[in-house]
């Protein structure tokens, strides 16, 4: 019985977990700040969030087009449609690898980065001192921090896609010896904008917002303590991943689910 | 980066309107009151039914032993708690009931030291102190700067500008908080501890300061100290939190010679007493496993 | 760190995703940035269309004069009634063309070819094919093969 009550105490502390989120959300996004207050905020926080991850984007990418290239050449290759890697290489980074990996490594460096830095502004009371000042933290700190996110997300999986078709070119096109103008013809003729490019950069939109969303939140209602700042930390980064996962796959089913 | 230099009409807000400085002399309604509050946290009772009222241009201590919940008292009349029950009027606002944006507008009226001081981390000295000027002014550039010299200069601290707060000692931060929460001049100042970890000198000047700000400026000024000699002697106006109630309360005068035992206890420091200083705890003996033992 | 270096760097990281999403769409999709050229309707029957898609090419001595719209099931004849946009420009097919579902490659997509007749008239639009081939059949082949017929 103590067990039932525990499992449903569980839920509701779960639901109302998520209703505080969404009020949270709420608060956020409703305030508008003046452009002239907010863009500078906003500019810093693309700073460190989107170029300061750029590194560790473009490093990934490469490495995972190159290893597409030699996989999709191995496996092609006993077809004798070796051609169809540039194909096969588009096709997985633009729909899937670019916007799911981009968003996992976007939680584990700038999301944990978000909830520590939030949650000690809580732990040290600046977010109290602010409101005392009659600052609204929600405006001032997580609002530019969460479009920070949701734009330099998208980039960054563009920047991933690119980086990553462009390793797979060298290991395929200079290293194996696909002819080039096959490995474009293929691409460009099974790659189509609407169905490929444009939901994939929709995926990456949809995983920027949620990935941010986690991991300001946790940030702004971690325990005030070091040891809640290290879960709250932990816990961006999981829930960051089973979301982009999750939805990853809510999302193909919808997109590409018809074919 | 100003644009909109309004340079009377915002100089206002950082010069002591002549209707402020009328209002102290005239209008003796109390700036803050507080009726029959009840605050728990948990199943804890911090406040049971306390009543209080806060007079307008007047220094005011509130003393009482470490976790009464006199930090708590000051949440409450910012409005970052809410009460139980019973009501918290600020400047004849019922705080506890505003909308968000109300609350916000007339926190702008008050200013707040933290304990723990609360600068923001990523800000150097000068920009913590020009941080709520640049939030609601828009005042030049060079204004801003004269401004924050001179709350620097007030606190002691003008050739520490450049540092961030992570090279400042405990006490400077606490001295670099203060000069933020005055920087927009407030109606209304409170002080969390504001001597705590203060040398002899600093903690004079900081008495000298706080004394000056209430009479050249007529704030009102809220001031929760342990320290009873300091506090006593700038106060207008002092009382004793101490389980969940006001013990004690009145002019310096009066809390000096208060019947009540436990008003004596706290001022003397006595450890023994009717105060407890121990947060409640179930009995000693348990504790230590000697239940049933005879000793 | 100064806020002029702040905004260049922020600007360029913006012009980086920009150019990325570009090469995406242009480079990677293939995506024409010319607008999408006025087109004809044809029809053509199959009596099977195998795995053949909307918004398949189509395409004439291996040039892509056209693609797809729709594919639906001729309620009468049961036969599958595919819709083909033609650009304008290719407004000469003779009349006795014929229409041929074929697959790139072994394992590639499906898409019509045409094969072109010697008729003196032109297919205009909303005329339709008429011969067709279907989709070669793998399956059916071999089948057909084993059993001898
Ligand atoms: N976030 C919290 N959650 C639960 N209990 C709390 C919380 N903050 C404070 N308390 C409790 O409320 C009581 C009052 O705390 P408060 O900080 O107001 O004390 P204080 O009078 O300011 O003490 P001190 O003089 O040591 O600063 C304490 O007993 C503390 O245990
Ligand atoms: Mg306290």
């Amino acid at each position: 019985m103590d067990k039932l009550a525990a499992f449903g105490r569980l839920g509701l502390d779960i639901i109302a977990s998520l209703g505080r989120s969404g009020r949270f959300l709420a608060g956020v996004l409703g305030g508008v700040s003046k452009p002239s207050v907010a863009f500078p905020l906003l500019l810093k926080q693309l700073y460190s969030i989107g170029v300061l991850s750029l590194a560790i984007i473009v490093v990934s990418g490469l490495f995972i087009g190159m290893v597409l290239g030699l996989q999709g050449y191995t496996i092609l290759s006993d077809y004798g449609s070796e051609a169809a890697i540039g194909q096969m290489i588009a096709l997985t980074l633009v729909r899937e690898l670019g916007p799911v990996v981009t968003a996992l490594l976007f939680a584990g460096r700038a999301g944990s980065a978000l909830t520590a830095e939030i949650g000690l502004m809580k732990t040290t009371e600046q977010l109290s001192s602010m409101e005392m000042m009659g600052v609204d933290p929600l405006r001032r700190v997580i609002a530019p921090r969460l479009w920070a996110g949701f734009i330099a997300v998208p980039i960054l999986a563009a920047v991933f896609s690119v980086v990553g078709i462009w390793g797979g070119m060298l290991v395929g096109v200079e290293w194996l010896g696909v002819f080039e103008g096959s490995f474009w013809g293929n691409m460009q003729s099974s790659v189509s904008f609407t169905n490929d490019v444009l939901n994939g950069v929709i995926k990456s939109v949809v995983f920027g917002f949620v990935c941010t969303w986690i991991a300001v939140y946790q940030g702004y209602d971690c325990v005030p303590t070091s040891a809640g700042i290290s879960s709250a930390t932990t816990k961006t980064v999981v829930y960051s991943s089973l979301a982009v996962l999750g939805l990853d796959f809510v999302l193909t089913a919808v997109m590409f689910g018809d074919f | 980066m100003y644009p909109h230099i309004e340079g009377c009409n915002q100089f206002a807000r950082v010069a002591p309107t002549p209707r402020r400085l009328l209002g102290t002399g005239m209008d003796t309604s109390p700036y803050i009151e507080l009726r029959d509050v009840v605050f728990a946290r948990g199943d804890r009772r911090i406040f049971d039914g306390v009543s209080l009222d806060i007079p307008r241009g007047k220094i005011t201590a509130i003393m009482g032993p470490s976790g009464t919940g006199k930090t708590t008292l000051l949440r409450l009349i910012g409005g970052q708690l809410r009460p139980d029950s019973g009501t918290i009027t600020v400047a004849g606002e019922n705080v506890p009931r505003l909308k968000r944006k109300a609350l916000y507008r007339l926190r702008e009226k008050m200013g707040m030291l933290f304990q723990s001081g609360a600068l923001f981390t990523d800000l150097s000295v000068f920009e913590n102190v020009a941080f709520p000027l640049r939030v609601h002014t828009s005042l030049p550039e060079d204004m801003i700067r004269d401004i924050v010299l001179m709350k620097l200069e007030a606190v002691g601290l003008r050739g520490a500008r450049e540092l961030m707060p992570a090279e400042l000692s405990g006490g400077m931060t606490r001295r670099v908080a203060l000069a933020r929460s005055i920087a927009l001049d407030p109606e209304l100042i409170m002080y969390d501890e504001p001597f705590a970890g203060q040398d002899p000198i600093a903690m004079g000047v900081l008495i000298k300061l706080i004394r000056d700000l209430n009479s050249s400026m007529g704030l009102t000024s809220v001031m929760v100290s342990h320290d009873v000699k300091e506090s006593l002697s700038i106060c207008h106006y002092a009382c004793i939190v101490a389980d969940g109630q006001i013990i004690g309360d009145g002019t310096p005068e009066e809390i000096k010679a208060h019947p009540s035992e436990q008003v004596q206890q706290f001022l003397h420091g006595h450890p023994d007493g009717p105060v407890p200083f121990h947060y409640p705890a179930a009995d000693a003996g348990q504790d230590w496993g000697i239940t049933g033992r005879s000793r | 760190m100064a806020q002029r270096t702040t905004e260049v760097i922020v600007g360029l990281f913006m012009i980086v995703g920009i150019a990325a999403m570009m090469f995406l769409a242009l480079q990677v999709s293939g995506l024409a940035p010319k607008a999408p050229e006025s087109s004809y309707t044809l029809y053509a029957n199959f009596n099977d269309a195998g795995n053949l898609a909307p918004r398949a090419k189509v395409s004439m001595a291996g040039v892509t004069v056209g693609k797809i719209r729709e594919i639906t099931l001729n309620r009468e004849t049961f036969q599958a009634r595919v819709v083909i946009d033609v650009n304008r420009s290719v407004d000469n097919i003779p009349a006795d063309s014929s229409a041929v579902i074929r697959t790139s490659g072994l394992l590639g997509e499906q898409y019509i070819d045409i094969s072109v007749g010697g008729d003196m008239e032109s297919l205009g639009d909303g005329d339709t094919f008429y011969s067709t081939q279907s989709a070669m059949n793998l399956e059916r082949m071999i089948s057909n093969f084993a059993s001898g017929q």
